[in-house]
């Protein structure tokens, strides 16, 4: 009998479903060695399918997304039960990438501006989704929107983690070859918790672009400028998050001249990519002076935002506290 | 009570003091904390020493991480301008931490919990007086709790 894969969407935008396809035709060598149990994108099968299998059925999950609502939070715990092994695929999973980033405000606030506030709303009666309704065909019931979104290892216990926004084809099928020569002879799985289809330096390891001694007297943003096309954009006062990133992308961004968001996560042995950041970009600010230091720094527009773009549900400091609705209803006016 | 990532609960006082953690470089501050104790001089007893070689050792993680395992406030403090024994560690310090403060009131976090001085090894009394400045004003502030 082969073994079953399945692969499951929690709060994601559907680009790391995408970039399983990207490994092309090995797809289908994918497809010759496992039985695919699970997979709302690609094939038919219901959650009913998966409550009925034993638990453990499922030799390898793949579950991309973050843990944003109750409905999230039941997938994974099923998933969890019904699977050997369970990996964090791509930076939803992994650290809570974007979807995350609504740590920074109330779920009052990102529900008041979704349903009643932003200007494509016509909601005049204010009407909120609401966990049960009644109507004449029973109760129709939604899931729970949570106050703050997790990373899948917050909710349930996790095997491995694959980085990435979305995790690169080669890092995907270099994965899933491995696994498949694992389970087919046999052989040790690697230690729990392993970092799986990334590498071991970070970014700039990887980046093609030549590094001086940095100095910066000043940010710019991408938009304000034409890089350089062989000089490290650091460099060139562009915001890179190559030093605190993990490499194993290729530097595809840098190599096109985007600076590098952080998508990998942190580097080995970082657990916050945020501070780890801060440490590596201020020591190079080119000033002594206090008042001097601040004014480059005020070219960092969005601090929290740039550097935990993809980590902040991992972030040491926590979510972000908000202390009154007045600031809550601000920072989603900030926000839009 | 030894405060590691392995051991990270200590047990609420039910008369709150503040925690402070101070990280003081080994040339100077550490040096200068040392002259205020051998001088008999009180400083308050909220403030716990953590000596690094350098105020530019001090990564900012250190004060998230001081953060999450329940400090209510932070102090780095290192050698005057000009005088660091690394030649410019004190300035890496002067410009992460003034990122970092920005991070912190970002998360939403009094910013005044971040606290960087520079003492010398001569400043026993400019010691004392740092920390007892800095636990008055956690005390104002009150205990801080990261929101998870």
């Amino acid at each position: 009998m082969k073994p079953k894969l399945a692969l499951y969407w929690a709060s994601s935008c559907g680009g790391c479903e995408i970039a399983v396809l990207e490994i092309k035709d090995k797809i289908l060598d994918v497809d010759a060695f496992f039985d695919v149990a699970f997979w709302p994108v690609a094939v038919d099968f219901k959650v009913k399918d998966v409550e009925a299998m034993d638990d453990g059925e499922i030799d390898l999950c793949l579950f991309n997304g973050a843990i944003r609502n109750s409905e999230n939070a039941e997938m994974a715990e099923l998933l969890r039960r019904k699977s050997k092994i369970l990996v964090a695929f791509g930076s939803c999973a992994y650290e809570g990438c974007i979807p995350a980033l609504s740590n920074t405000t109330t779920r009052e606030a990102t529900l008041r501006w979704i349903y009643e506030e932003s200007p494509s709303t016509v909601n005049p009666d204010g009407v909120r989704p609401q966990l049960a309704t009644e109507t004449p065909v029973g109760t129709l019931r939604l899931p729970e929107f949570w106050e703050t979104v997790r990373s899948l290892d917050q909710v349930v216990d996790v095997d491995y983690y694959v980085p990435g926004c979305p995790p690169q084809a080669h890092q995907i099928w270099g994965v899933l070859e491995a696994v498949m020569q694992i389970l087919e002879k046999g052989l040790e799985l690697p230690p729990k918790g392993t970092i799986l289809g990334a590498g071991d330096r970070t970014c700039c390891d990887e980046c093609p672009r030549e590094r001086k001694e940095k100095k910066i007297s000043g940010f710019v943003r991408i938009h304000q400028t034409i890089p350089d096309p062989d000089l490290c954009l650091l460099d060139q006062g562009i915001l890179c998050m190559g030093p605190a990133t993990r490499s194993g992308c290729g530097a595809l961004c840098v190599a096109a001249g985007m600076p590098c968001r952080g998508c990998y996560g942190p580097p080995p042995n970082t657990k916050d990519q945020g501070t780890k950041m801060i440490s590596a970009l201020a020591s190079v600010i080119d000033s002594d002076d206090p008042d001097e230091i601040d004014r480059i720094l005020d070219g960092i527009l969005d601090p929290v935002g740039t550097f935990y773009r993809f980590s902040m549900a991992k972030a040491t400091l926590g979510r972000v506290q908000i202390h009154d609705a007045r600031a809550a209803s601000e920072t989603a006016e900030a926000h839009a | 009570m030894v405060m590691t990532a392995e051991h990270e609960t200590a047990p609420p006082p039910s008369d709150w003091q503040p925690r402070i953690v101070a990280f003081l470089c080994n040339w100077c501050s550490y040096t200068g904390a040392d002259l205020a104790g051998i001088s008999r001089i009180q400083w308050d007893p909220a403030v716990s020493i953590l000596r690094v070689m350098c105020s530019g050792r001090m990564d900012p993680t250190f004060v998230a991480k001081a953060f999450q395992l329940g400090a209510d406030g932070v102090i780095i403090s290192g050698c005057h301008p000009g005088d660091c024994h690394y030649q410019e560690g004190n300035y890496k310090t002067l410009r992460r931490v003034h990122l970092l403060r920005r991070l912190v009131a970002e998360f939403g976090i009094e910013p005044e919990r971040v606290k960087l001085v520079w003492v010398s090894a001569s400043e026993g009394d400019r010691w004392a007086e740092t920390a007892n400045e800095m636990a008055e004003q956690i005390r104002k502030l009150g205990p801080l709790r990261l929101a998870s």
